[in-house]
Order: C-alpha cells, then sequence, then structure tokens
C-alpha cells in the first residue's frame, strides 16, 4: 500500500502556490454553502423582511420612506451580515476543517482572506443585487438606489473583513453571538456611517466623491489588516480548544 | 537521513491548573514509529497538538533538523501531515471532494489517483455520496485515505484505529509499519493494542481510576 520510493524532506519548490491553495479553500465553502440552504438564505431573508417591516411598522408616508430609506437598508444589511458571521469558522471549527486549514503551508492570512471572500460572495453580495428591488420599495428615486448599491458593494466586504476577525476571536467560545456583536458592532458604525451619508449626500445633489473615498480606504484598510488579525485570532482560539 | 526529524527538550505543558507533563524530551527519527501512551486526560491530544504547531501553551523546546521549530514554520508544515480526531471531512461534501479539499494545499495529485486512494481505503462505490450519509468509520476512512497519498516524511495521527473494523486495523498497521520501513516517522496515539516492531514509547503519567 505504502510508496515504493523512499521518503524525503520535500524541497521549498514543490509547495502549492499561494493562489491555487486559495481558489481550493475559496470553492470548498461556495460548493458547501449551496448544498446548505437555509444558512444561505437566511441573512437575505432577514434582510427582506426587516425593510418590509419599516412601512407597516412606522410609517408607509412617501416622504418618511424617501428620507428614511437608504438608513433602513443599511442597517438591515449589516443586522443581516452580523447573523451570518458566526457560520463563517463554526463549521469548520467543529468538523477540524480549520486545523487543517491552519496547517497548510501557504500563510495563512491570505487563506481566511479566501475564506472571507466566499463569506462575502455568498451573504453580501446578494444583499447587493436584492437592494435595488427594496430601493425601489421605499421610494428611492433611480439616482439614490444606484448610489446606495454602490456604497454597499463597496461596504459589505469591510463588513465582511471586520466580522472575520470577531468570529475568530469568540470562536472557542459555546454561545459567542452576544459577544460577537459587542465586539463587532462599534467597528461597524463608521462603515454606517459613511454607507448612509454618501446616499444622503446624493440624495441632496451633493457630490459624492468624498465619500466614497473614504469608502474605499475603509475597504483597503480592512483588506490589508483585517487578514492578519483574524489568522491571530484563529491561531490563538485553535491552541485554546 | 538519520538526523531527527523533530526533537523536544524539556517539553512542559499546563492544563487547568494541572501539569500534563514536564522534562519531556524525545526525539523522532525517519523510519521510526512512536507511540504516545497514557490512560485518558493525560495530554495524549495536548502533546500531538504540540507537536503540530497547533498548541502554543507550553514551554521548552522544539527543533525541527537541530533548528527551532518556531523560526521555520513553513518548512515544517510542508513537510509534516498532521489527522487529528475531529479530522477535517465536511458531512456536506464527498468523499472525492473532501480528499481534493484536503489535498490542495499540499499537493497536486489527480482524481484518478484521489479515487484509487478512497479504493484503497475500502470507499469505491461510495466515492459521490455526501459523507454524512456514511458511517463512522467511513468517514473516518475518507480521512485516512490522505495517507495512501501523503509523502510528508512526518505523520503526527491522533487516534488513527477508532471506529475502523478489525481488517481496516489490520491494513492500517501494516501501512504504517511499511512507511516506517521506507523512511518515514510516524507518531500516533492510540488505545488499540499496537505492537509493531521498534516501536518507540512516550508515556504519559495520569491519573488513576478503575
Amino acid at each position: 500500500m505504502a510508496s515504493e520510493a523512499r521518503v524525503r524532506l520535500r524541497p521549498a519548490h514543490e509547495a502549492i502556490g499561494v493562489l491555487p491553495a486559495m481558489k481550493a479553500v475559496f470553492l470548498r465553502d461556495l460548493k458547501t454553502a449551496f448544498r446548505q440552504h437555509q444558512d444561505l438564505l437566511n441573512p437575505l431573508l432577514f434582510f427582506v423582511m426587516v425593510v418590509s417591516l419599516f412601512p407597516l411598522g412606522v410609517s408607509p408616508e412617501v416622504s418618511f420612506l424617501q428620507q428614511a430609506g437608504s438608513g433602513i437598508l443599511w442597517v438591515a444589511a449589516l443586522l443581516s451580515v452580523l447573523l451570518s458571521l458566526d457560520h463563517l469558522f463554526r463549521h469548520d471549527f467543529d468538523d477540524g476543517t480549520l486545523e487543517q486549514l491552519v496547517l497548510q503551508p501557504q500563510p495563512l492570512f491570505l487563506l481566511v482572506l479566501a475564506k472571507t471572500l466566499a463569506h462575502w460572495v455568498l451573504t453580501g453580495l446578494p444583499l447587493v443585487l436584492l437592494a435595488p428591488l427594496l430601493g425601489v420599495m421605499v421610494h428611492l428615486d433611480g439616482n439614490s438606489i444606484a448610489v446606495l448599491c454602490l456604497t454597499l458593494l463597496i461596504g459589505t466586504p469591510v463588513l465582511s473583513l471586520i466580522g472575520a476577525i470577531g468570529a475568530a476571536l469568540t470562536l472557542g467560545l459555546r454561545s459567542a453571538g452576544v459577544l460577537l456583536s459587542l465586539l463587532i458592532i462599534p467597528l461597524y458604525i463608521p462603515v454606517l456611517i459613511f454607507g448612509t451619508g454618501t446616499v444622503a449626500a446624493a440624495a441632496d445633489g451633493a457630490s459624492v466623491g468624498g465619500y466614497m473615498a473614504l469608502l474605499g480606504a475603509f475597504l483597503v484598510l480592512a483588506l490589508t489588516l483585517a487578514p492578519f488579525a483574524a489568522a491571530a485570532a484563529l491561531r490563538i482560539s485553535l491552541s485554546n480548544s | 537521513m538519520s538526523e531527527p526529524l523533530l526533537q523536544a527538550m524539556n517539553l512542559q505543558c499546563e492544563r487547568d491548573d494541572r501539569m500534563l507533563f514536564r522534562d519531556l524530551s524525545f526525539s523522532i527519527l525517519p523510519g521510526t514509529l512512536t507511540r504516545v501512551e497514557g490512560p485518558n486526560g493525560s495530554g495524549k491530544t495536548t502533546l500531538l497538538r504540540i507537536l503540530a504547531g497547533l498548541n502554543d501553551a507550553w514551554s521548552g523546546d522544539l527543533l525541527w533538523l537541530g533548528k527551532p521549530l518556531a523560526r521555520q514554520r513553513d518548512e515544517f508544515l510542508q513537510n509534516m501531515m498532521y489527522i487529528g480526531h475531529r479530522p477535517g471531512i465536511k458531512p456536506l461534501l464527498t468523499p472525492l471532494e473532501n480528499l481534493r479539499a484536503l489535498m490542495a494545499g499540499r499537493k497536486t495529485v489527480s482524481d484518478s489517483v484521489l479515487m484509487q486512494a478512497l479504493a484503497g481505503t475500502g470507499l469505491s462505490g461510495f466515492e459521490d455520496v455526501p459523507c454524512r450519509r456514511l458511517s463512522a468509520g467511513q468517514q473516518r476512512r475518507v480521512a485516512l485515505a490522505r495517507l495512501l497519498i501523503a509523502d510528508e516524511p512526518l505523520w503526527i495521527l491522533d487516534e488513527v484505529f477508532t471506529a475502523i473494523d478489525i481488517d481496516g486495523v489490520a491494513a492500517l498497521e501494516s501501512l504504517l509499519v511499511e512507511r516506517a520501513r521506507a523512511g518515514g516517522a510516524i507518531v500516533v496515539t492510540t488505545h488499540h493494542d499496537l505492537q509493531l516492531p521498534s516501536m518507540q514509547r512516550i508515556s504519559l503519567g495520569g491519573g488513576d481510576g478503575f
């Protein structure tokens, strides 16, 4: 059964490159998610329900909805991302996949980045795609909807990336939900403020360039720093398990 | 390759205010099989996780090829395979997909080789059944199929024989012996009564009872 060849040390050039390894992690996450529809639909359904409850619960007035619409959509998107965060590493932690991920010879932060990217494709991106429809429902005009979608497109990856840090830190805890929210929401607030601020500025006819640049800066900052922090947090959580 | 792959010097680990082991020193040489022994809760899994670099709560020295392990983590990870008692099998994926994903970061392997490995562990016919429909032993075998493909010089295997039937255990034992003969180093924990020639034993103390 064993190979005939003598066992030898593997030279460095035989290592699998970072990109194929990241791709494998990304594809595995997509595949498992598509086989578990509920986890995939939950955040989306939550998003739609929260947004559609506001006109019923507060006021169906067009003027109110026009004013509050972008804020409602942003808050709902933020909460539904938060709702899905616990799954980011939890299943992998429980079945041991995470140990194998940490032991891969590639840099862990890049593998974590691939996982986070998969999380965004599965939760953030569908929210962005659904936003125009809900935007029409809350009577936003075309220009505001376009700007709103753009802010969500830049903003939701930031939510996933920051959320990955919190999810990794609270991995060892049995009921991580509350602590995760407490840790993460303060960090989400700037993204929320600038996300809704951009749409408000667009509605007033002001220039949105500055806001967009700031959101873009958040994204770059999160892309460069969050994977490192999440990778370090994962090692700590695994070491304590 | 007679130089030790892995050397542990004065390892000490404390968990929940309890000393699991102290002044533990040993070398893992190529071509040897090492069995970590001890009663439940004596720290076997913890020791293996320390050796694999998953646990940081220890003191002492760990050397990989004579140099501190922490400073050459990439080389170490490239040459070490660890299978824990949660072996990294996703219940929603099929054995083939699981194996493919587990090998993806380590070695380029074609699907036919993967199929062969699965067949070699007695899983032919189950390649496309989601793992959650397989029995515990079969799921375990999916993870063990890696042993037929892996070429890392150091294997660290936690409770390999769990849930495996008698024939499987025999095949696995001969696989490990073959592997050690070919120059691979293997560290295992098991409650199974493993009797193999030239086996190194590391005994961890533990509580009493029964």
